[in-house]
């Protein structure tokens, strides 16, 4: 086969020729798979708060990001001046409180987060790279995730520092604020599963947006509904049956089974332990799932 | 040469400093000849650039030319309904390798096992000395893949892409960072790598599309249909990076295309599979490069009012080897001679022949054989096919 060799193979001293071609090879190290699989992940983390975005892409998680913060901080400055002994919510309550907020943050972030790889076709170029599908998905997944966790455990860490300001009792603080981390941790996973496989069966962004808003309004609007007329009805027994079928009922429900939270659906009627491990089972169930669901996907999407 | 001893390095008269290094005969790609060095021989090694010099006249270098890149046996890949690989068997060497094929030929199909994507039905594939079904990540590590869709988003600037898919490859951040820089300007990327992509034409994000692929410094790119959506001219500029990509980079390509007539001027060896099966494998220079066909248009003149039959019986006087058949089908076709190119006195020749009879030469370009004529050998020689573009070389 005649072709040039990019070396110079043969070469008396006389006439040895140094041709300065400009390429640089590259002899460092290569980190390979579980370097790209954490790369792909704080790159996911940060883009879902805007950072290494366009300036206009911080603009709304970092709002959203304020909007969680920003009554814990209000809580805590009326807790510190009043002199309170005990601070006006729960814990376990906030997240379930703005809900709303964490829901507009999901919608917007997990189709940003997947559909545009999907859309622009990029997917490709990540698995002809060392990584494999699972480690695409548990790197988009794991950011998700972390970036709702930081959503919602920052405004509790908020709560915690300012009940310790105001002297309250470190024991019994710490304990609840221990909770309610449990209760995020468990309520980021569950929502970043869904959003993500929202977003995922929808490459377009604005279908995404939709399906995620709307996976979680309607479902949580459907069963407080059916929840109150099962009140209205002295149906007592299906209020925490129906309380399965809306993430954030799910969460509410484990936590109050589990967590020593007050149950926020009608009458207060929570589950006990028995129907919490139902709960419990049914999100790591959903979780798992929505994992599952992701790698099938992604099955397709190869090359 | 001129260099001078300084400790373990030299410096070279062009300023960079080039370290003698007898060791760190790591880098693959060199390995085959350099495992083979007697410890005398001191191998020079720039920090600047990856050229290479000897200080000894006795450095026969072992050639990197017959180490396979690509070697497939018996390869088949079949689904339910279609077999898109029929029991290939190939071999392919370093350099610019064309793969040719009708859409759905199975080149698609045997870029996806190259990169241990989807296993094959049956056969064996190696990439690199490494075995496709065990040894899929490590061969991912050190070969690049352009895809032939569209795959850049459109809100992020080349840099940032392409300095994330360095890191997806498993460079370091520092690193990542350095070679984007390089290879966005070896691609030809300069200013505007720092705009978002949505606003770059066809030939820049082709550009950056190859660039991903080079980024991490592979040993072999597999490039699918690169010039697809191109202009001529970008066309032809791609076609020429791909070329340096070789001939600059010492990187192997694998370049798929369904134009054979492109691939002539860029590819050291051409394969053409049809139906997933072997049609051909052979080498470009082998059957281009033997005779060239010149092609001369001449203007009229008033002594000469058929300024193209006056030529042609003087050429033919001086014994010039003239094509009856002139190009079908093409505008202005009746104006050009094809002729036989012997050697340099033809293109004198012809030069004195048109300035004795007056005429005004308005062109004369070699135009190639085409592959195409090659794999239809009962096509007769004396007709260019109308059907492919032609390709004047340069």
């Amino acid at each position: 086969m005649s072709t040039q060799t990019p070396q110079p193979s043969q070469a008396a001293p006389d006439t040895t020729r140094i041709h300065n071609i400009g390429y640089r090879s590259y002899d460092g190290p290569r980190l390979g798979r579980s370097y790209a699989r954490r790369s792909l992940f704080s790159q996911s983390l940060r883009g879902a708060y805007g950072l290494g975005r366009s300036a206009k892409s911080k603009v709304l998680p970092m709002l959203l990001f304020g909007v969680m913060c920003v009554p814990a901080l209000i809580i805590v400055a009326v807790a510190v001046v009043t002199k309170q002994t005990k601070l006006s919510i729960e814990y376990t309550q906030y997240a379930i409180f703005l809900q709303v907020v964490i829901g507009i943050f999901l919608a917007s972030q997990a189709p940003q987060s997947v559909s545009r790889d999907l859309r622009f076709r990029t997917v490709p170029l990540y698995f002809s790279r060392p990584i494999e599908r699972a480690d695409y998905v548990l790197a988009k997944f794991g950011a998700m995730a972390s970036a709702l966790f930081l959503l919602t455990s920052v405004p509790l860490l908020i709560l915690w520092i300012g009940s310790l300001l105001a002297k309250m009792d470190f024991g019994t603080q710490t304990q609840m604020f221990g909770q309610g981390l449990l209760s995020v941790a468990l309520l980021s996973l569950l929502f970043g599963g869904i959003g993500l496989v929202m977003a995922a069966l929808t490459p377009r962004r604005g279908f995404g947006v939709a399906a995620v808003i709307g996976a979680l309004t309607i479902s949580y609007g459907a069963v407080s509904t059916l929840q109150g007329i099962a009140y209205g009805t002295d149906n007592l027994g299906a209020i925490s049956w129906l309380g399965l079928f809306s993430p954030i009922t799910l969460i509410d429900g484990v936590q109050t089974a589990f967590l020593g939270a007050p149950s926020s659906f009608p009458g207060g009627e929570g589950p006990g332990a028995g129907t919490g491990a139902v709960y419990l089972l049914v999100v790591l169930a959903l979780v798992a799932g929505s994992y599952g669901i992701l790698m099938r996907r992604y099955r397709k999407v190869g090359l | 040469m001129n260099v001078t001893m300084l400790g373990g390095c030299v410096k070279g008269s062009d300023g960079a400093l080039w370290k003698s290094r007898r060791r760190d005969l790591d880098r693959p790609r060199e390995k085959d000849f350099r495992r083979e060095l007697p410890y005398w021989l001191v191998l020079l090694w720039s920090d600047k650039d990856r050229a290479v010099g000897w200080t000894t006249a006795v450095a026969h270098a072992t050639t990197v030319e017959d180490v396979t890149v690509i070697a497939t046996e018996s390869l088949s890949k079949r689904f339910p309904r279609v077999t898109a690989l029929d029991r290939l068997s190939l071999d392919i060497g370093p350099g610019v390798t064309g793969l040719v094929g009708a859409n759905g030929a199975g080149k698609s199909t045997m870029i996806k096992i190259l990169l241990g994507l989807s296993p094959a039905t049956e056969g064996r594939a190696e990439v690199l000395g490494m075995d496709v079904r065990t040894s899929g990540a490590q061969i991912r590590e050190r070969v690049g893949y352009m895809p032939e869709h569209d795959c850049l988003p459109p809100d992020v600037s080349a840099t940032e892409f392409v300095v994330h898919m360095a890191r997806m490859s498993g460079l370091p951040a520092t690193a990542a960072r350095e070679r984007t820089a390089d290879t966005l300007r070896h691609v030809g990327l300069y200013e505007e790598r720092y705009r978002p992509m949505g606003g770059y034409s066809t030939g820049m994000k082709q550009r950056v599309k190859l660039a991903q692929a080079l980024v991490h410094d592979p040993k072999l790119v597999l490039l699918d249909e690169p010039t697809n959506g191109l202009d001529p001219v970008g066309r032809d500029e791609m076609l020429g990076l791909i070329r340096r990509v070789w001939t600059d980079f010492g990187i192997s390509v694998l370049v798929t295309s369904h134009l054979l007539g492109e691939l002539e001027r860029t590819c050291d060896h051409v394969v053409v599979i049809d139906g997933g099966t072997l049609l051909r494998s052979s080498s470009t220079s082998d059957f281009t490069r033997t005779t060239t066909t010149l092609a001369v248009e001449v203007t009229d003149s008033d002594t000469h009012p058929d300024g193209t039959a006056a030529l042609r019986a003087a050429l033919a006087g001086a014994g010039v080897t003239l094509h009856a058949g002139v190009e079908d089908g093409l505008p202005g076709a009746g104006h050009i001679l094809l002729l036989e190119a012997a050697g340099e006195e033809t293109y004198d020749l012809v030069r004195d022949v048109v300035a004795d009879l007056g005429l005004g030469l308005v062109r004369m370009e070699q135009r190639r054989h085409h592959i195409a004529e090659v794999f239809r050998p009962e096509a007769s020689p004396q007709h260019e096919d109308p059907q492919h573009e032609e390709v004047p070389a340069r």
